[in-house]
């Protein structure tokens, strides 16, 4: 079972003291605070993407790169990587360098976003959302399987002979995961390809979570990946902690009624009653959090969503400090119980043992008569 | 059984349009055989609407509101006149609704407002909004004004508008209540009306 973050670095005012931050003092705290995931002993960051303000996190691959030569552990994502407006051709390359950048501490969660004018800003139209998630993710999939690739769809040009490079570690691409908070199609997708499924969870009722996972799960079964109990799941989640609940209330509350999502609308006590967020002491944290399985089943990802809302760094790196002392007792707690043949997340490791070992990916092109492997062959050519 | 859900959208306690509401599901009951009513008072709902606004997401009673209209056979939907249109609470109530869930689904619109000066808002609001929803809308609008409440016209159109609903959601267990045709210039050839007749309709009965 893993534990970790996820963020699409909103830069918010706090609302206690009216102060946004710049985006250069955001761009730093989003490194600080996955510097300091891995510390308290958490086993994922997740960040991406959003192409307006007030958000910085752009397209993340630069930040997952820094961040991954600063630390030594923790596995990188995305939360979301846009499938829809993003050239796959780009994401298939990004994401096999940052796999060898890393040593396979990679993986991505593909999304659509939900700004609409990402879609004619890149080009796209929002009504073609979920064709494009299923197009694109299509493609993708064939430039890091397929050392050459001949392809032909609606929405890109065409690709004849195309190699994608890097290719991917050790001949293994990234894992996937498929987020959506409420298109039944994406689910379908994650199943049909055996990869995982992410539910974002924080913004909607335990319900509508426990129904797409359910779809997920089914269809994974039918797809014949694995037992309905094998699917690969990841869930979002929320939480504000103090040792004292009710300090937790007072402090959470100005942010929580001003947050960009779900400000100005339900109560604190309603929102936290219909949703899985959790404001309160260390150990009402603990109990909702466990207590997510009985609804999606025993699953394999857990990422909280801390960083938001206009909340301080400081704040951030208590509560994340508050996280890891409460590490132990969640992974012991998911583990009680979990039946044997429930998978953990694949990581790198684990794909490369499943696919027979290591190999060397590389693809050694011959010289081609345009530039040739060296510049004196170009010219003899030319 | 058919199901009926009522939505109505007045704001005081007890409401016109609450009143309207209710002689329109008594006409539509009374024209069906087997009916189960819901009524849905969006005054109740105001804030779950408005959260689900921001949130994306029902409260529990604005969802059972929701699962109403989705396993009805036919609605009432009776709104206020704010500002010339349907108020803005009836409006965000079909604005968070599910898209498709009134897909075919049978109709009677109906308003309330304190001067006969804004009746033709069913057919310039009412009749698009739900146009655009992909409902059928009975051909008979039921408008009310304050005045409307003494007189006895109100009822003759209620009871066609209920009649047509209706004969829309399936059964009805009375010709009498179902759809009242007009005359046409050629039944009048066909078969006069008698003057006896039209001496009592000129004097109101």
């Amino acid at each position: 079972m893993q534990f970790g973050i996820f963020t699409v670095g909103d830069v918010t005012a706090d609302p206690t003291t009216g102060r946004t931050p710049t985006e250069h003092e955001r761009i730093k705290a989003t490194v600080a605070i996955a510097k300091k995931a891995e510390e308290v002993g958490l086993d994922v960051f997740a960040t991406g993407e959003h192409h307006n303000p007030p958000f910085i996190a752009s397209n993340p691959t630069a930040t997952l790169a820094y961040i991954g030569a600063q630390t030594e552990r923790i596995i990188l994502s995305t939360a979301t990587t846009l499938i829809t407006t993003t050239d796959p051709v780009l994401i298939a390359e990004d994401y096999a360098k940052i796999q060898h950048l890393t040593d396979g501490r990679v993986d991505l969660m593909m999304g659509r976003g939900n700004t609409g004018p990402v879609y004619p800003w890149f080009g796209k139209d929002i009504r073609d959302g979920i064709n494009l998630a299923v197009e694109n993710y299509a493609l993708l999939r064939r430039l890091w399987d397929e050392d050459v690739v001949n392809w032909e769809g609606k929405y890109r040009t065409p690709l004849q002979g195309y190699t994608s490079t890097p290719r991917p570690l050790d001949g293994v691409a990234p894992f996937v995961w498929h987020g959506s908070i409420r298109s039944p199609e994406i689910a379908e997708q994650a199943a049909y390809y055996g990869d995982g499924f992410f539910h974002n969870h924080i913004f909607w009722p335990a319900g509508h979570t426990k129904q797409m996972v359910d779809l997920y799960r089914r269809r994974f079964e039918h797809y014949g990946h694995g037992a309905y109990d094998e699917a690969i799941v990841g869930l979002g989640g929320q939480f504000f902690m103090r040792k004292n609940s009710q300090d937790a209330v007072n402090e959470f509350r100005p942010y929580f009624d001003n947050a960009p999502v779900y400000g100005h609308g339900p109560s604190l006590e309603d929102f936290t009653e219909a949703t899985p967020l959790t404001v309160g002491s260390p150990q009402q944290v603990l109990e909702r959090t466990l207590g997510f399985r009985e609804y999606v089943g025993d699953y394999q990802r857990q990422l909280f969503l801390l960083d938001h809302a206009g909340l301080p760094l400081k704040t951030v790196l208590e509560q994340l400090d508050l996280l890891g002392e409460l590490l132990p007792e969640l992974r012991k707690g998911m583990a009680e119980g979990r039946p044997a043949n429930v998978p953990d997340a694949p990581t790198h490791a684990s794909l490369v043992a499943a696919a027979g070992g290591a190999h060397d990916s590389t693809v050694y092109a011959e010289a081609d008569s345009a530039t040739g492997h060296r510049a004196e062959d170009a010219e003899v050519t030319a | 059984m058919t199901k009926l859900v009522v939505i109505s959208a007045g704001l005081s306690v007890p409401s016109s349009t609450r009143l309207l509401a209710d002689r329109l599901t008594a006409g539509t009951v009374e024209a069906l055989e087997d009916v189960e009513v819901t009524h849905v008072e969006l005054r109740d709902l105001a804030h779950q609407v408005t959260d689900q606004l921001l949130t994306g997401f029902p409260g529990a009673e604005l969802a059972a509101a929701q699962d109403a209209v989705r396993a009805a056979d036919g609605l009432i939907v009776v709104t206020p006149v704010f500002s010339a249109s349907y108020s803005g609470l009836f409006k965000s109530f079909f604005d968070v609704l599910e898209t498709g869930l009134l897909d075919g689904k049978p109709v009677l619109v109906a308003a309330t407002a304190g001067t006969a000066r804004h009746s033709l808002v069913l057919e310039h609001a009412l009749r698009p909004l739900f146009a655009y929803l992909h409902a059928v809308v009975v051909p008979t609008g039921v408008f009310a004004a304050s005045e409307d409440f003494a007189g006895t016209d109100l009822d003759a159109r209620v009871s066609r508008a209920a009649g047509e609903l209706a004969l829309l959601m399936g059964k009805v267990s009375s010709v009498d209540s179902a759809v009242s045709v007009r005359r046409t210039t050629q039944d009048e050839f066909a078969e006069p009306t008698p003057f006896e007749q039209l001496l009592r309709q000129a004097s109101g009965r």
